[in-house]
């Protein structure tokens, strides 16, 4: 799979979280506070979405790294970095 | 001849709208088989039957409002000579003063334009995915109009958007009554939920027990399990919870069970009532059934499983008949401790807080874990404090153990 872009990373896990969360407002989102606790997004939520980031991505993400995924530029980052591994 | 009624799904269920039938007179019908759909309270609910038998005629009608235990169909029972059939079966819609009338708000369920043409349909039932059912109803589109081009022949998501689009925005007028149905549904969930809790406060002397666990093992013992696991796949904690609380009730069967017209009765099963938190409000708490004998994976499956249905309104009518206890747990997210309200005629409610990294001394040791708040809410006309803390203590004692949660 070609490497994807920050804006691509970006796009493809609000596509993914929408199709969760179909309300949620990522305009809203404060990037400084934990994310998934603003979106609602509990642990089974959470657990679907990196299946669909996995699929579309192809990035993924073992369970010891969760906590590195609390903020969402931190999740962003994380996958950016990760998809070179 | 045998009356197929509506069930009662919940202590607060007084009636339900009929949705479809899923089996047409003449059809076989086996013991356990979803027959028809109903909407209730608590969403759309897929109506089991339990009797073996042949459907002699079917007497619910699309929009009908019914009472629980009101005659939904007439089913012959195995070895049953057929009766004559003319009177009810060959009668397209019955129009008696009694029969109810179908409810002011239309859907887009219920307008769907099999009904009339075709009152009874069979296996012509609509193949459609629970995210484009919802958003054919919140866009106010007609599913049955969108092209299918999922698995099977499904209508996905995305064909009733293309749906959407292509119908010209004339149709604006049928979005409010859309939106006020959503909002009814709401609101009649709300109310529900409210006579419940109130009959709960009401009637049931609670008292309350509570205990920290230390899950740095179980969470530990976990991690290892799913490691080799597909994403997807990977067990939650929540299900090792729900496994310790099934093995603790085997030991403190006092607490598994209903309170009624004064005497407690004991379930013979293990179905626990798990609390789910819909999306835009509301709660419903179906039961994980047998969550005692369920393997690890095969737990997280049918947890999987329920949580999607809840969420996608597709439940079945034996997940909330059966409920003897119910857990909540607030998850990874939210606050520490809870502490619960039971759900009559339920005599108990587990619930598990978020996991917290907290200091714990033991063995005269001080050391950094992450810890979980587990409670107790119990019926102290039916037990009292030594026995919901035996119980509490056993959960605590499978969860810091948790190579014992499946060793048998």
């Amino acid at each position: 799979m070609a490497r994807l872009s920050r804006d691509e990373i970006r796009s493809i896990v609000i596509d993914c979280v929408s199709e969760i969360a179909p309300e949620a407002d990522f305009d809203a989102l404060k990037p400084e506070r934990p994310w998934r606790e603003q979106l609602e997004i509990d642990s089974f939520d959470f657990q679907n979405l990196l299946a669909a980031i996995e699929t579309r991505a192809g990035v993924t993400v073992p369970e010891m790294d969760y906590a590195k995924l609390a903020l969402f530029d931190e999740m962003l980052d994380y996958l950016e970095a990760r998809q070179a591994a | 001849m045998s009356d197929f009624t509506m069930p009662s799904l919940g202590a607060d269920m007084e009636d339900g709208t009929f949705v479809e039938w899923l089996v047409a007179p003449g059809d076989t019908v086996k013991r356990g088989q979803v027959v028809c759909v109903v909407e209730t309270q608590k969403g759309a609910v897929e109506v089991e039957i339990w009797t073996d038998g042949v459907v002699d005629a079917l007497i619910a009608e699309p929009g009908h409002k019914i009472p629980v235990g009101g005659v939904m169909a007439k089913i012959l029972v195995k070895g049953e000579a057929p009766a004559a059939r003319e009177g009810v079966a060959a009668k397209p819609a019955p129009e008696k003063p009694g029969v109810p009338e179908p409810e002011a708000r239309p859907s887009a369920r219920t307008a769907a334009p099999a009904k009339g043409v075709q009152p009874l349909r069979s296996a012509t039932r609509l193949r459609i995915t629970p995210a484009a059912r919802r958003r054919a109803e919140a866009l106010g589109v007609d599913p049955t109009k969108a092209s299918a081009t999922g698995g099977d022949g499904a209508i996905t998501l995305a064909d009733v958007e293309r749906a959407a689009a292509v119908r010209p925005t004339q149709q604006a007028p049928s979005k409010p009554t859309v939106k006020d149905d959503a909002e009814a549904r709401r609101s009649a969930m709300r109310d529900a939920i409210a006579a419940a809790m109130s009959l709960s406060n009401r009637e049931i002397p609670h008292y309350y027990l509570g205990t920290a666990i230390d899950v740095a093992p179980a969470l530990a013992w976990l991690e290892a399990h799913n490691s080799g696991l597909p994403t997807a796949g990977r067990v939650l904690f929540a299900v090792l919870q729900l496994r310790a609380v099934a093995l603790a009730l085997r030991e403190v069967p006092a607490l598994n069970g209903w309170y009624e017209n004064g005497v407690f009765r004991s379930a013979e099963a293990c179905h626990i009532g798990v609390a789910i938190a819909l999306r835009g409000g509301g709660l419903v708490a179906p039961a994980l059934r047998d969550a005692d004998r369920l393997p690890i994976d095969a737990m997280m499956t049918a947890l999987a499983d329920l949580l999607r249905r809840t969420r996608a309104g597709q439940l079945r009518s034996s997940e909330l008949s059966e409920t003897s206890i119910t857990v909540t747990n607030l998850g990874d997210l939210g606050v520490e401790t809870v502490q619960g309200v039971i759900y009559p005629p339920q005599v108990a409610l587990v619930g598990f807080g978020r996991i917290t990294e907290k200091p714990w001394a033991e063995n005269g040791r001080l050391f950094a874990t992450r810890c979980v708040h587990a409670s107790l809410a119990a019926d102290h006309r039916v037990t009292d404090g030594a026995i919901g803390a035996r119980f509490l203590a056993r959960v605590a004692d499978l969860l810091s153990r948790p190579e014992t949660l499946w060793q048998d």
